[in-house]
C-alpha cells in the first residue's frame, strides 16, 4: 500500500508540473493543446543534455550540475515550443486549437528524433534525480512517504504553491487573470496582453516540459519510453479537473497518479483490463466538467476568454 | 472667467482601411466644463475619443494637454495625461470584485494590498456620493453599479478629464439623474468631462457646450444655453428633419395575442417572469419599458417560444378566421406551422438575429430557408430583398454581399429589423430595435413600426427611451424584476410616472391599482 502510494505520488508530480504549467498558459486565455508534445520536447531536452554533460566529463560528475542542466535544458526546450506557440496565436492570430495540436505533432517528432533509444547514461543521471534525503530510510513509514523521494516531487509541489499564491494574491497574478478573463478589459486598462500572453505561456511551458523530463528521470528511473504524450493529455485534463487551481492540483495529480497505476497494483486483471482502469482519470474529468458546468459556479469556471485570441482594433 | 484649455485635438484624422472614421476633426474641452458630444451612427465620436483614450492611434493630426503637445499611443499613455475613458460596452472582469477591477493594470511600486485599496475607493465615493461596496463581485451587480465601477476606476487613477461613452444607454432616468448630479459635482470639483450621446434632452439638460460630428468631421461647438434640439438636429443632419412622431389612433383593433398569467424561471431557478398578463391588439403599438434584464426578454421568447414558461397561456387568434391558438409550449417551428406570424427582433443583434460572418443574403435567406423546395440555394428572391432593404433604409454597405459582421451597429439593425418586416407579421416583437442608432434611423425604424401598426399589425415595441415610448406607443406596460407593475396609456402617462413604476419594489405591487392600471 506505501509502495503504490509512492508510485502515485511520483507519477503525480509529473502530471502537477504538466497541469501548472497549462494552468499558467490557461489564465492568461492560451488554451495550449501542445502540452504533450510540450513535454516530450522538455523530456527529450533534459535527457539530451544529461547525456552530453556525461559525455563530456566523463568520470568526475558534479551531482548538482548533472541536476540543473538537465532541468534548464528541459525548461529552456520547452519554453521555445511555448514560444512558437505564442507567436502564431498572439503575432499571426492562427487558432489556438489547431496550433496546438500542430505543437503536440511536432513535439512528438522532435523528441522521437532526438532520443531514438534508451541510453544507460539516463539511467545513470536517474540516480542523481531520485536521490532522497539521507535520514529517510530511517524514519520508518513517514520518511518513506513525505522524505523518500527526489528533488521533482519537492519542486513540482513549490511550483504548484507558488503559481497558485502569484495567481491569487499578487498584481501580476491579478493582472495575468484579467488578460484571461477579458482581453479587451485589461487591454483597456493598460495591461500589455500580448506580453502577458507570451510570458505565460513561455513560462508554463517550460514548468510542463520540467514534467516530461520528470517522467523519465523520476518516474521511470531514466528509462526512456515514448507515452510521454499520453502523460501530457492527462495533464491537460487534470486542469479541468482541479478547475484551474494549482494547489488544488496537487491532490488532483496524486488521484490521477494512484487511478492510473492502479492496475498494476491490483492482481488478476487481464491486459484489457487494464487498459480499461487506465481510463479513469478521463472518466472522473468528464464527471468533474458535468458536475461543474450543472453547478455553474463562477469560482470554477475556465477563463472567460480562453481560447479566443485578441486583436486590439477588431470590430 | 477664462478657463483653460484642459484637452485639445487637432485636425484628427483616422481611417479604417477605406472607411474614413475622422476626417480634421477639431476639438477643445475647458476645465471644469461638460462637452456633451452628438453626432449620427458613424459619425464617428466614439472613434474620436479613443483616441484620445489610446485605444486607437490617430493618422494624422495632434493631441494636447494644457497645451502641450502629447503622444497617446496606449490607454496607459492616457491614464498618463489623466484621461480617463469609460466605454459604451463596460470593460470589466466579470469575476473579479469591484476593488480587483478599479486596480487592474494600476503600476505602481506599492505593495498589492487589497484593504488599502478598498479604503481609496470608499473615500472616493464619499467625495462625489456614489454608493458601492467594494468587495462585490461585478456578476452580481446590477447596470448602474457596474457604470459606478467604471467612473470609479478612472478617478481612482486620478483622471481630470473623463470620457463617458453613451452612458444613461442602460439607465433609468432616476439613475440618469443621480449619474447626472454626480458628474456636475465632478465639474465642480474642476475635473473636465466629455459625454457621448444620442439624446438630445440629455444633452441639453446636462452640458455646458456641444460639440457636433458628421460623417467624421467637426461640424460646430455651440454653447447649450444658447442653442435647442431643431438646431442641434440640423447641425447633425445637416438638414432639417422631423422629429415629431406621428401617432395614429388605433383603427378596429381586435385582440391578437392575450397573454394570462404566464410564468417562468430562469436556469438557476430564480423566477424571471412572474404571473404577467397583458392583451397585445392589432393596429396597436404595446410599448414594453423596465429596466434592463427586467423580464422583457425572456416575456418576448415566451411568446416566440424560445422560452418555457411554467405557468400560464398564450393564446394568439389569427386575423382571417379570429380563431384562438394556443402558443403556449409549442417551438417556433410549429408556432410557424399553425399559421402564427411573429417576427422577432431580439436584443442581442449579432448573437440570435444574424450570422456575423454570412452576407446580407444570406442573412435574408435564414429566415425563408424552409420555402425552398430544391436541393441548391436561389440566391435572387433574397437578393432582390436585400436590395430593397439597403435602398429603403439607406443601409450603408458596399453591396448586398459584404459580410453583416462588416458593418457599423446601426447599419446592421436595420438589416435585421428589414427583414423582420418583409415577413409581413401579424405580431411584430421588436426589442429595442434603436439601440445605438442615430436619430436619423431611429426615426426611420419608428416609421416603420407606425407603417406596421397602420397595416393592422399589433407591435409589441421594447424600449429604453420613455420620451420615445411615450411619444410611439398606444399603450406602456412598465415591467419589474418579471411582474408588471402597470400598464399606461401612452397619450396621457407621464415620464416620472412611468420612472417610478420601473423602480418600484415589487412588494408595494398591490398598491400599483392607480386610475392607468388596468
Amino acid at each position: 500500500m506505501l509502495a503504490f502510494l509512492v508510485s502515485a505520488i511520483r507519477l503525480g508530480m509529473t502530471f502537477l508540473l504538466g497541469s501548472t504549467g497549462e494552468t499558467i498558459a490557461e489564465k492568461s486565455g492560451h488554451l495550449n493543446l501542445g502540452i504533450p508534445g510540450v513535454m516530450c520536447v522538455g523530456a527529450s531536452c533534459g535527457c539530451f543534455a544529461e547525456y552530453l554533460y556525461f559525455s563530456a566529463v566523463k568520470t568526475n560528475i558534479v551531482p548538482v550540475l548533472a541536476v540543473i542542466i538537465p532541468i534548464v535544458a528541459a525548461f529552456i526546450g520547452a519554453a521555445f515550443m511555448g514560444l512558437m506557440f505564442s507567436f502564431l496565436t498572439v503575432t499571426l492570430r492562427a487558432n489556438q486549437n489547431v496550433t496546438g495540436l500542430a505543437i503536440t505533432t511536432l513535439g512528438v517528432g522532435i523528441s522521437n528524433y532526438m532520443i531514438d533509444e534508451t541510453s544507460t547514461i539516463f539511467t545513470k543521471g536517474s540516480k542523481y534525480f531520485t536521490a532522497s534525503l539521507p535520514f529517510a530510510d530511517d524514519l520508518g513509514w513517514f520518511g518513506e512517504l513525505f522524505l523518500s523521494y527526489g528533488i521533482f516531487v519537492y519542486l513540482a509541489i513549490a511550483i504548484a504553491l507558488t503559481t497558485s499564491f502569484v495567481l491569487s494574491k499578487t498584481k501580476v497574478g491579478l493582472h495575468l487573470r484579467s488578460v484571461g478573463e477579458n482581453p479587451a478589459t485589461a487591454d483597456a486598462a493598460g495591461i500589455n496582453v500580448s506580453r502577458y500572453r507570451y510570458v505565460a505561456t513561455c513560462i508554463g511551458c517550460g514548468v510542463a516540459g520540467l514534467g516530461g523530463l520528470s517522467f523519465i528521470m523520476d518516474y521511470l528511473n531514466g528509462n526512456w519510453e515514448y507515452c510521454i504524450d499520453a502523460i501530457g493529455w492527462l495533464a491537460i485534463a487534470l486542469v479541468i479537473f482541479t478547475v484551474w487551481k494549482p494547489n488544488l492540483a496537487i491532490i488532483g495529480s496524486i488521484i490521477f497518479g494512484a487511478l492510473y497505476i492502479a492496475s498494476t497494483y491490483i492482481t488478476g486483471f487481464g491486459f484489457a483490463e487494464k487498459e480499461l482502469f487506465k481510463m479513469l482519470p478521463y472518466i472522473v474529468t468528464i464527471i468533474v466538467l458535468v458536475f461543474t458546468s450543472i453547478r455553474n459556479k463562477k469560482d470554477s469556471q475556465p477563463p472567460a476568454a480562453l481560447g479566443l485570441n485578441y486583436f486590439r482594433e477588431e470590430r | 472667467m477664462a478657463k483653460k484649455i484642459a484637452l485639445e485635438c487637432r485636425s484628427i484624422t483616422k481611417t479604417f482601411g477605406s472607411v474614413v472614421a475622422n476626417n480634421n476633426c477639431n476639438l477643445e474641452v475647458m476645465q471644469g466644463e461638460i462637452l456633451a458630444i452628438l453626432g449620427e451612427n458613424g459619425s464617428g465620436k466614439t472613434t474620436l475619443m479613443n483616441m484620445v483614450a489610446g485605444i486607437y492611434f490617430p493618422d494624422e493630426g495632434q493631441i494636447l494637454i494644457d497645451g502641450e503637445e502629447v503622444v497617446i499611443s496606449s490607454p496607459k499613455d492616457a491614464f498618463n495625461y489623466k484621461i480617463g475613458m469609460i466605454h459604451q460596452h463596460f470593460k470589466l472582469v466579470d469575476v473579479f470584485t469591484a476593488s480587483e477591477n478599479i486596480v487592474l493594470g494600476i503600476d505602481d511600486d506599492k505593495r498589492f494590498n487589497m484593504k488599502a485599496v478598498n479604503k481609496k475607493v470608499i473615500e472616493i465615493t464619499q467625495r462625489y456620493g456614489f454608493i458601492i461596496d467594494p468587495e462585490k463581485r461585478i456578476c452580481d451587480m446590477s447596470v448602474s453599479e457596474k457604470q459606478t465601477v467604471e467612473i470609479l476606476k478612472v478617478l481612482y487613477r486620478g483622471a481630470d478629464i473623463l470620457i463617458l461613452d453613451e452612458p444613461t444607454a442602460v439607465l433609468t432616468p432616476q439613475e440618469t439623474e443621480k449619474l447626472f448630479s454626480i458628474l456636475r459635482r465632478m465639474r465642480d470639483d474642476g475635473k473636465s468631462i466629455i459625454i457621448i450621446t444620442h439624446k438630445m434632452h440629455e444633452v441639453l439638460s446636462i452640458s455646458d457646450r456641444v460639440a457636433v460630428l458628421r460623417k467624421g468631421e467637426h461640424v460646430a461647438t455651440v454653447n447649450t444655453p444658447e442653442t435647442n434640439e431643431a438646431e442641434l438636429t440640423e447641425l447633425m443632419m445637416g438638414k432639417k428633419i422631423d422629429l415629431n412622431i406621428k401617432r395614429s389612433e388605433p383603427k378596429n383593433s381586435k385582440d391578437r395575442l392575450v397573454v394570462s398569467n404566464i410564468s417562468s424561471v430562469n436556469e438557476e431557478g430564480r423566477p424571471v417572469l412572474d404571473n404577467i398578463s397583458f392583451t397585445a391588439r392589432s393596429g396597436e403599438i404595446l410599448g414594453i419599458a423596465g429596466i434592463a434584464g427586467s423580464g422583457q426578454r425572456e416575456l418576448l421568447e415566451a411568446i416566440a417560444g424560445l422560452h418555457k414558461l411554467t405557468d400560464g397561456e398564450i393564446i394568439y387568434y389569427t386575423p382571417e378566421e379570429n380563431k384562438p391558438e394556443n402558443l403556449r409550449d409549442k417551438t417556433p417551428i410549429q408556432i410557424r406551422d399553425l399559421g402564427v406570424r411573429l417576427s422577432f427582433v431580439p436584443e442581442d443583434r449579432l448573437g440570435m438575429g444574424l450570422v456575423g460572418n454570412m452576407d446580407i443574403i444570406d442573412n435574408m435567406m435564414l429566415r425563408s430557408y424552409r420555402k425552398g423546395h430544391s436541393f441548391f440555394l436561389k440566391r435572387r428572391e433574397p437578393k432582390n430583398l436585400a436590395d430593397r432593404i439597403i435602398k429603403d433604409l439607406e443601409v450603408v454597405t458596399p453591396n448586398a454581399n459584404t459580410p453583416v459582421r462588416n458593418l457599423s451597429g446601426g447599419n446592421v439593425q436595420k438589416v435585421l429589423v428589414g427583414r423582420e418586416i418583409a415577413a409581413s407579421p401579424s405580431v411584430l416583437m421588436a426589442a429595442y430595435p434603436v439601440r445605438g442608432l442615430d436619430v436619423n434611423s431611429s426615426y426611420t425604424i419608428y416609421n416603420l413600426l407606425n407603417n406596421q401598426k397602420e397595416n393592422g399589425v399589433a407591435v409589441i415595441f421594447v424600449g429604453e427611451d420613455l420620451d420615445v415610448l411615450l411619444e410611439l406607443c398606444d399603450r406602456i406596460l412598465v415591467i419589474n424584476s418579471g411582474k408588471i407593475t402597470g400598464i399606461v396609456d401612452g397619450r396621457t402617462a407621464v415620464k416620472d410616472e412611468i420612472g417610478l413604476l420601473m423602480t418600484k419594489s415589487t412588494s408595494l405591487e398591490e398598491d400599483a391599482d392607480g386610475k392607468e392600471v388596468q
